[in-house]
């Protein structure tokens, strides 16, 4: 048997709704079409009255999401893509996180993020929103590269009594594949070391941590042992893996999918510089997209997303220096 | 929670007729002359930030809190004193709030009309217009899905509010869910100096109703009986299975959009037509003819409603103020994912 990265996810509600009764999911064609990607598939069916379509109404889907978490319920949102919860993002970032900090009423509010760039998608189809939600003080995001995460943070998404931005990357839904679903998981707010490695630390997280390990591969090929940390979860940062690792390395490379201004690798290099500096022996450098919208030809696209390859240029040039 | 002034009627929304109209007077006196009391606070510089008052609109924000029951839903905006305290919110948290008390319900973390208390029903507004309907529909929903049922939920909104996309989403949700959600617009003719001619181009706001699939209201916001059986009959039909009403009451703001604002825009022959009207006034020649009280009754009350709040803004202004040292400097309600940034 093996289950893909998306079915992960469904599975992962699928035992959310079957363990709490507080758990619904709400989203746009979630119910018995069973989500855009499928990733709702027969929940409807399987748990009645819990799996609801919603309209086309990000602002009042989360706003929804939030009394409901008042009223002591774990509801689970789905953005139908990413970028459209801009529109839901006034009731994220002003009612979602900031409702414990005003009132000391938790909000256990999930909302999942189907993110990333896929060839052909464009610009309103691909964004990276980790970043602009981790700004926002009460807001926990997670972004999980491999199937066993997306099953098991999920989960603990859905556990945990703060709102939740979980950023799933839609290039891993179908063709990351796991044997099978794990028992045991790291603690959301740990990283994972994806690839041990003495030479250089690469910090990712999401899809470009399989960038980053196909780079490594790469690279070992010319005898470089690189090692590849995935964040798992952006916010909280796990800053002190990310320090020991540099500490083994004494070089620093950040890739991130999303754009260069600010961000998840400025974060990590503005606490690795301002923590450690004395441990490294070269300039941390980082690896974006590029500054413009998503490009739709795959041509453009490949080109606009760091890729394995420019992986491998960007540690080379960080090995030589 | 709900206080008891002495003299004047204590009592919930099981209370009828005359005894409701009184109740409510009660509510619109408390929160004048508690409005007066933060605008005289303001001048003397003892409030941090703004200051936002009801006046004018105190017969349909009473007539509101008047209508519901403990086990409601409510979401005031800044003008609704009134519903508040009709609702069941001690006066000494609605100064507390203001005066910035660590004992208060937003422990200083946020001010003045910025206050609630979620789990009991009353919720706390954010500041952003319109964000509050939506989440009533997400208490009604949850409480339906827990099997919940005979309850209301209100929001209230000022006619510039209802040009948000957050209103229109939210009452459409509230329909296609059939919640039992009353959607309360004060057109107060002002949204801060915005005229309505420049805010909406419909005739009459309550059409809007139609279009969503509610049930529409129109009410003359300046009057305490009629605000009392319309708010009363959209709430009963919301309660009682009829889907979400739209309630429009018209009425004129009779104070500026903040203490800070002189509202030298609004139009004297506005401030002397009908819906210029001051509704405490009216709600007094109400009693008055109707017999309820005479005037050496409301004037006990009014010594009476005054004595309370001095009493409260006394008591507050010896509590403490919130401490950054003990201050938590948190936003999340999960200490182990905690980061911490604040090692200066
Ligand atoms: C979304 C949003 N935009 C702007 C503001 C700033 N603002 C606060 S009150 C106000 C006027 C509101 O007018 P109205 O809704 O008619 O209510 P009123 O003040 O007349 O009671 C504005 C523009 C806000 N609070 N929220």
């Amino acid at each position: 048997m093996s289950i893909t990265y998306l079915e992960a996810i469904r599975e992962a509600q699928a035992r959310a709704l079957k363990d709490d009764p507080r758990v619904f999911i709400y989203g746009q064609d979630v119910g018995a079409f069973g989500g855009a990607f499928k990733a709702t598939k027969n929940l409807a069916k399987e748990f009645p009255g819990r799996v609801l379509d919603s309209p086309i109404s990000e602002d009042a889907m989360m706003g929804l999401a939030v009394g409901a978490a008042i009223e002591g319920l774990r509801p689970i949102i789905e953005m139908q893509f990413a970028d459209f919860s801009t529109v839901g993002f006034n009731q994220i970032v002003n009612q979602a996180a900031t409702l414990f900090w005003r009132t000391n009423v938790p909000c256990p509010v999930t909302v999942r993020l189907p993110c990333g760039g896929t060839s052909g998608s464009g610009p309103f189809h691909s964004q990276m929103m980790e970043a602009i939600y981790a700004h926002y003080p009460g807001l926990i995001v997670l972004t999980p590269a491999t199937v066993e995460d997306a099953y098991s943070m999920l989960l603990e998404a859905v556990a945990i009594d703060d709102p939740v931005i979980f950023c799933e990357h839609k290039f891993l839904y179908y063709h990351l594949k796991a044997d099978k679903l794990p028992d045991t998981a790291l603690p959301v707010g740990k990283a994972r070391i994806a690839r041990e490695g003495r030479d250089l630390t690469i910090v990712t997280y999401s899809a470009m941590v399989h960038e980053c390990v196909a780079a490594a591969n790469e690279l070992a090929s010319e005898g470089w042992q690189i090692e590849v940390v995935d964040l798992r979860s952006v916010k909280p940062l796990d800053t002190d893996t990310v320090i020991a690792s540099v500490a083994r390395t004494g070089r620093l490379l950040c890739v991130g999918e999303a754009w260069p201004w600010g961000g998840v690798t400025a974060e990590v290099i503005a606490r690795v510089a301002s923590e450690g500096y004395e441990l490294l022996d070269a300039p941390p450098q980082r690896l974006n997209a590029r500054n413009t919208p998503v490009p739709y030809h795959p041509n453009l696209w490949t080109a606009h997303r760091p890729t394995a390859r420019a992986v491998v240029s960007a540690a080379r040039k960080l090995l030589r220096t | 929670m709900l206080e008891t002034v002495p003299g004047l009627p204590a009592g919930d929304a099981t209370a009828l007729g005359r005894e409701k109209a009184v109740l409510a007077y009660g509510f619109m006196l408390r929160a004048r002359l508690l409005d007066d009391k933060f605008a005289t606070l303001y001048r003397a510089g003892k409030i941090h930030g703004g200051v936002f008052l009801g006046r004018g609109q105190e017969a349909l924000s009473a007539a509101i809190g008047v209508s519901l029951r403990d086990s409601d839903v409510f979401a005031p905006l800044i003008r609704d004193a009134a519903g508040r305290l009709a609702f069941g919110e001690p006066i000494v948290d609605a100064v507390r709030n203001y005066l910035g008390s660590a004992l208060g319900p937003m422990r200083g973390r946020d001010g003045n009309v910025h206050r609630g208390y979620p789990r009991e029903g009353l919720l706390p507004m954010i500041s952003h217009l319109g964000a509050m309907i939506s989440v009533v529909n997400g208490v009604l929903f949850a409480r339906r899905l827990k099997g919940q049922t005979g309850m209301v939920g209100v929001a209230t909104l000022g006619e510039g509010g209802t040009s948000t996309g957050a209103f229109h989403e939210a009452l459409n949700q509230a329909s296609i869910e059939k919640l039992p959600l009353v959607m309360v617009v004060a057109n107060n003719q002002f949204a801060y100096s915005t005229p309505n001619s420049r805010q909406f181009a419909c005739d009459n706001l309550a059409d809007r109703a139609l279009g969503y699939g509610m049930g529409a209201h129109n009410v003359d916001g300046t009057s305490l009986p009629d605000c009392l059986a319309t708010i009363g009959q959209a709430v009963e039909t919301a309660r009682n299975g009829g889907g979400p009403q739209l309630v429009v009451a018209s009425l004129l703001r009779l104070c500026g959009h903040g203490e800070h604002d002189d509202a030298g825009y609004i139009d004297p022959k506005l401030k002397a037509s009908p819906l210029g009207r001051d509704c405490l006034k009216l709600a007094e020649e109400y009693l008055l003819s109707q017999k309820l009280a005479d005037a050496a009754q409301l004037a006990v009350w009014r010594s009476q409603v005054v004595g309370e709040i001095e009493e409260a803004v006394n008591q507050v202004q010896r509590e403490p103020t919130p401490d950054p040292f003990t201050e938590k400097w948190t936003a999340l309600s999960s200490p182990h994912l905690n980061e911490m940034h604040d090692e200066i």
